[in-house]
This record gives C-alpha cells, structure tokens and sequence, in this order.
C-alpha cells in the first residue's frame, strides 16, 4: 500500500512520533477481544483525527486470544473492523511484554520507512475464565522442567521476593508500600480496574498467594485494551499540535528456565533492554522525570528500578518506602497505578504503560500530573525472560 | 537410578560444566557431551515458596524451592516440589515422584512432556 502523506518525509533525519493514544476501561468487562480492540483502536484514530484508511501497517499486541477465548487471527478482525483493510497486519505475542514488543515492530516500521502510518493496538480477554485457569495459560510460557511441579508465575516471585529480603535484608513492609503507593496512584485512574487506596496494614495481613507475597502483591486478571499511533516525525504536525518522540526503544531476553539464571533477584534482559534503550536516546537514569514499571508483582518493581539503574543493587527497596517514587518523589513510577492497581490484560499492559508517559511527558495526565518530558516504560515477559524498555521524549 | 527411579538427568557439556535441565548446547554454545544424574547427589535449599493459588491438577499448596547442588566445581541449580516444609540453606535429597501433577487437568498437551520427576526432601 502506498503511504497516504509519504511526500515531505526524510529518512535520514526523521524519528518516530506517537501522535496519539487511547486506553478502553480496564477491570471486567462485557465485551471479547474484537470489541475491545476495536474499542481502543477507534479512539486512537479519534484522537488523531485520522482515519483507518491512512493505515499502513496494523500490529495486534495479543498473548493468548486462542487459548482464552477460542479467537485467533486478530489483527485481520481488527483491521476489518476498523476498516482498515487492505493495510499490513501481525500480531506480536512475546507473553506479558507483547506491548512492549508490538512498540519495537512500531517503531520500526515507521523508522525503516515501510510504514507511514502505524496503529498499534494491544488487548487481552481474561476475566471469563477462573483465576486457575488464567494462571495456567499464563504459566504455559514454562518450560517442561517447571510446568510439571505446578510452577506458576506468581510462584516464580514469591521465590524471588523471599531471596532478596533474605540477601538484601529488606523488610517485608518495603514490598508492600510498592502496593499501597500503586494504589494511591490508581484512584485518580478512571480507566483502573482498583481505584481504592489501600493501607500497609491490609497489605500485610491480606491471605498468602506465594509465601512471603500475599494478595496485595499481585496484578488482577484483567480486560481491556491500548493502542498508540506512530508516524514519521515530519508527518506529526499534520495528526497532532503536540506529540511525543520514541527517542529510544530495544528489547532482550533472559533465560528461558528462570532457575538457571546466575542470580535469582537480577534481572539481566531489563538491565541489557535498559542500557540500549538509554544508549539509543544518548540518556541516562537521571534523566527520566517519569516511569512506568511492570509490577505485575510488587517485587518486580523493585527489581527493575535497581536493573534500569535507578537505585544500586539491593537498594531499591528503601525508594517505596522512603517515598522516592511516589508521585511527588524524585522519580515517580508508576503514576496510572501500575499494573497492580489499574490491571493487567496480558498484550495491552506494555502499550497502557506507554498511554501514561505519552500522557505525562504531554501534560496531559490529569490529576496524575508530574513534571516530565521524558519518560520510560518498562515491560516484561514471563518472569523477565523478555522486556522491552521504551523511552518517550515530548518534542521540543 | 534404580529400576523404580529413573536418573535425575542434568547435561554435561562439551567444556565441562553441568545444567539442569538439559538444552542442546549451554549458554556459551558448548554442545552436550553427556549425563549427570542428579539424584546421587544432595542440595542446598537457595529459596522456596508456598503457592496456595494453584492451576488446575497442581496439589494445593505447593511448596516450590530453587536448589543448588554443587558438582565437580559446578554450580547446578534445579526447581522442584519440596516433600515437607524447608528452609533457606537446608540440605535435601531428591526423591522420585511418579506423577507431580495431574497430565489431563492442565492447558498443556499431556503427551508433549513428561509428567514425573523429583521432589526435595530436607535431610535430617
């Protein structure tokens, strides 16, 4: 298909803008996959004032449609749905990171020049099944040597969660002001599944899901869908008066079996996502005003902010609880209430994290707001056997 | 092994060192050579969880521990169910179990894997 505004456009010097977002109401929901993909796919066209016949490329960010819903090829639905038809369509599934990936083919297709006009749209169905049953979809992503004891991922971070108290003589409490904070944040959220701030103490004293974690240390199961658009940035003014850049974005993996990694509470493809991501955007730690991190359990959070370099190993524990990523802290994280609190549909929750720094580094995050112009999010697959990091920059 | 235990079968590798599970080539690419049985051998308790939300066909709770044996100057580092309650640095013994979970009760294929294999029972 040929780009609809491809004149004007240089290759050489062009990055890639996200001229618009959308996320649909997360938590449970009445409508299946197509609905709610078409939901956020529509409003992210709105918010552009485009039309789905401007799409080159259409990318579906989809775990398991398949195994939860009995629905496999999406992206095609979706593309006819929106009418989008005869554009290029793929679904990305890298598990719980499939945002995050489906941001990377995003990125590169705009910044190959195969594309002109990228729509991302990232969705999961979930609450119609049982909680078991959601976690053994999820838990298929185990290699044969784990599925067979019943390791599930909530297993994985309570294994990981009691290592690091152990070697970092962390308190258990620093786990659950990571909850408490997240759910602070997620009351002012009106697309959250849990807009109820919760205290340390029901944290604390909530039933045991994986000993030491109980169930203020884990996301919900979740509906919902995100969906972002990407164009050249010298087409951005023509879809949008402000808009914000990919200024870096890169992924890596960790081991498949979680066990044979040399340390349990290191993340290596966060920390080697990260360090490209920030070497791409030529910025460091420092420089990041606002992150979305994936605390599909609290202990995630706190592995990632020490694996990105925001805190030194070990460290990263005393940031929540001394209330240094809270949302008037010096790196806020987590401001849409995190997966913990706004809910985590499996191929939406990567390009979610996204919506809210495009909405921070914008100022358009409402009650949410903090000063920022760039932003990162970081997302994660399994238990960190696959991450994207992406940063956002506000175009000057 | 014995005729009601089959081995415990961790990798050899072409540059000698040893993991669990096995994978055609280790991560420095060296290219399996041969078989540890791990179940010869005692391990240390690295950390452990007690799961009370399990999936379908999975024992309810489920006591889950990394562990790490220590193997001719490896480190071979395994997960299982544990027999009884453990703690952080304890020492156990593999023991065979014919069945871990229940094959039909889960989303994965039953025949595409093996179902049986070794809990972790502490030392006395």
């Amino acid at each position: 298909m040929v780009a609809a505004h491809s004149a004007g456009v240089d290759r050489n010097t062009d990055r890639v803008a996200v001229v618009a977002a959308s996320m649909t109401q997360f938590g449970e929901r009445d409508g299946w996959i197509r609905d709610l993909l078409a939901e956020a796919g529509q409003a992210c066209l709105a918010d552009a004032n485009a039309t789905a016949d401007e799409i080159d490329h259409l990318y579906v960010s989809n775990m398991a449609s398949g195994e939860f819903e009995g629905q496999t090829g999406v992206p095609n639905a979706l593309a006819h749905d929106l009418g989008a038809v005869p554009a290029y369509t793929a679904r990305i599934d890298q598990t719980s990171s499939s945002g995050g990936a489906g941001i990377y083919a995003a990125w590169q297709s705009v910044a190959s020049g195969a594309s002109d006009c990228t729509l991302l749209v990232g969705g999961e169905k979930m609450t119609h099944r049982s909680t078991a049953e959601a976690t053994d979809v999820i838990a298929s992503l185990t290699h044969p040597a784990e599925y067979k004891h019943g390791v599930t991922l909530p297993s994985f971070a309570g294994l990981t969660a009691r290592a690091y108290l152990d070697a970092y003589d962390a308190p258990r409490e620093s786990l659950g002001a990571v909850a408490v904070k997240n759910h602070e944040n997620g009351v002012d959220n009106p697309n959250a599944q849990f807009r109820e701030a919760v205290e340390l103490e029901t944290v604390l004293e909530s039933p045991i899901v994986a000993d030491p974690l109980r169930l203020y240390d884990f996301c919900p199961i979740t509906d919902g869908s995100a969906a972002l658009l990407f164009v050249p940035e010298s087409l951005a003014a023509s879809y949008a008066d402000e808009y914000a850049v990919v200024a870096g974005v890169a992924g890596a993996t960790d081991t498949h079996v979680v066990h044979e990694r040399p340390d349990p509470t290191t993340m290596g493809a966060v920390r080697d996502s990260g360090n490209a991501a920030f070497e791409m955007a030529d910025r460091e730690p420092a420089d990041v005003d606002v992150a979305e991190l994936h605390d599909m359990f609290t202990i995630l959070e706190l592995l990632q902010f020490e694996d990105l370099g925001f805190a030194q190993k070990g460290e990263g524990w005393r940031a929540a609880a001394d209330g240094r990523t809270a949302r008037d802290g010096e790196i806020p994280i987590n401001t849409s209430g995190g997966l913990k609190s706004k809910g985590h549909p499996l191929g939406a929750s990567g390009v979610a994290q996204a919506v809210e720094v495009y909405e921070q580094v914008l100022g358009e995050a409402g009650p949410r707001q903090v000063d920022a112009d760039v932003g990162l999010a970081c997302n994660v697959g399994g238990f960190g056997n696959c991450v994207t990091t992406t940063l956002l920059e506000v175009a000057e | 092994m014995t005729a009601d235990s089959p081995e415990f079968a961790a990798a050899e590798y072409a540059d000698g060192t040893v993991g669990y599970p096995p994978h055609p080539v280790n991560d420095d690419g060296a290219e399996r050579v041969g078989t540890v049985d791990l179940s010869e051998h005692t391990a240390q308790v690295v950390t452990w969880t007690e799961s009370t939300a399990t999936p379908p066909g999975v024992r309810e709770p489920n006591t889950l521990a990394i562990v790490a044996f220590e193997i001719g100057g490896n480190t071979v580092r395994a997960i299982g169910q544990t027999t009884d309650d453990v703690e952080i640095g304890q020492t156990v013994t593999p023991v065979y179990a014919a069945e871990l979970r229940d094959p039909e009760a889960g989303v994965r294929e039953p025949a595409s894997q093996e179902w049986d294999g070794f809990r972790f029972r502490p030392v006395e």
